[in-house]
């Protein structure tokens, strides 16, 4: 991740607990995407999905630089100091499963950013930047969500099986981030919820029940709790350049 | 946003900022960086460098640093030593910075140009595009992600020919 870039969009200073919150969402999502390279179901699929995890590398860099070194961050970061939602870490499953994360994600990640660029805050640039982006990560989610819910028996119990599955981690995404100004987190809450309510009801699946966050407090993976497949993920995209600090392409 | 605009642009920068907008994109070589729209503006700083100014597509599009070694290459041949590019996201790229002639040239290059939108969101996807190939304005969509992330691929129903469309953003 080198590069020549130095982004200059503003010299206000950077709250750097929203920077590493947004930037590290960003990052560990695009690596999990990134690990369907090669095994996704379809070329077109397998194409989607890597330019999505390009749009999130590419707001990672921006969100990182803000508040320090995007190589040190990214590769060098012990896994209690990291910020990301315990939802983006989750392994990617079936299709369905990442599917659902995508749906929870993207639709979560497209409200945010359209409420912070309206805003004249330190993040206003990028948000209004990626969140022409993240329309297009919503409509895929959605598209697919429609489609594995009003398909056969088997893609339907699968897309049903996921969003249950997933849906303990979805309460996380609304605990206020320190930095961001004054959002009204309940009311973005109540837009995600309406939103998945209406999708969901077109594509004949139910809204998940039982509670939104997991035997943990809610807010956990925002101070730095991960859940155990997270401990893998970065053992995979830290060790290359752990092993062989400074090497470059 | 730092570049041209903060200060009346001189010859010299008005010059300057046509060399480097003439550079071809790395990954759509039929089109410049003026015609993309991605060039900000050249700024002549004190301490001698030349500052020149790009806008990224999409946040994280890969060419933008090919385009700034491109540049700097460019301006360096034409005796500018120090040359320094810098991005800035805001205002955000939209594909209605693309001009008339950047879509002219897309088109004749195999790839269905962006339609023009109003401001925010996506645009939506049922409205028709036309073919470059056989111009028949009843083509599909197949994935709304194609070879880089600018792009859509669509197949036309007509022709049968597979196509990429630029698009909108």
């Amino acid at each position: 991740m080198t590069g020549t870039d130095t982004t200059r969009d503003t010299t206000r200073d950077i709250p750097a607990a929203a920077a590493l919150a947004l930037g590290d969402d960003a990052l560990i999502l695009s690596h999990r995407l990134g690990e369907w390279a090669g095994h996704a179901p379809v070329l077109e699929e397998e194409v989607a999905l890597a330019n999505i995890a390009l749009d999130l590398l590419g707001q990672a860099r921006v969100l990182l630089s803000l508040t320090g070194d995007e190589d040190e961050l990214a590769f060098l970061r012990e896994e209690r100091s990291f910020r990301n939602l315990q939802l983006v870490e989750q392994p990617n499953g079936d299709f369905a499963h990442t599917i659902a994360r995508q749906l929870f994600f993207s639709l979560y990640q497209h409200e945010l950013y359209g409420e912070l660029a309206l805003g004249d805050g330190p993040f206003a640039p990028l948000a209004a930047k990626a969140v022409k982006e993240t329309a297009y990560h919503r409509d895929h989610a959605e598209q697919w969500t429609l489609r594995l819910g009003d398909g056969t028996p088997e893609s339907r119990a699968r897309m049903r099986a996921a969003l249950d599955a997933l849906w303990r981690y979805t309460g996380e995404m609304f605990q206020p981030v320190e930095g961001l100004g004054d959002l009204d987190w309940a009311a973005l809450e109540a837009r995600w919820l309406a939103a998945v309510t209406a999708l969901l009801e077109r594509a004949g699946l139910a809204l998940p029940e039982g509670p939104r966050t997991g035997a943990w407090a809610a807010g956990a993976g925002r101070q730095g709790l991960h859940t155990e497949p997270f401990g893998r993920l970065l053992a995979e995209m830290q060790h290359l350049h752990r092993s062989h600090p400074g090497a470059s392409w | 946003m730092t570049g041209a605009g903060t200060a009346a642009t001189t010859r010299l920068e008005a010059e300057l900022a046509e060399l480097a907008g003439s550079v071809p994109d790395p990954e759509l070589p039929v089109l410049t960086l003026t015609e993309l729209g991605v060039m900000r503006g050249v700024r002549m700083c004190e301490d001698g460098h030349v500052e020149v100014t790009l806008t990224p597509t999409y946040t994280g599009c890969p060419a933008i640093e090919a385009m700034s070694a491109d540049i700097e290459r460019v301006l360096n041949d034409h005796g500018i030593p120090e040359v320094r590019v810098i991005t800035v996201l805001a205002p955000a790229w939209s594909t209605d910075d693309i001009s008339a002639e950047g879509r002219r040239k897309l088109a004749e290059f195999g790839i269905a140009p962006p339609r023009p939108h109003a401001a925010g969101g996506a645009v939506p996807l049922t409205l028709s595009v036309r073919c470059p190939n056989c111009g028949s304005t009843d083509t599909e969509l197949l994935s709304r992600f194609s070879s880089t992330a600018c792009k859509a691929l669509r197949r036309c129903v007509t022709c049968r020919e597979p196509f990429d469309h630029f698009k909108e953003l």
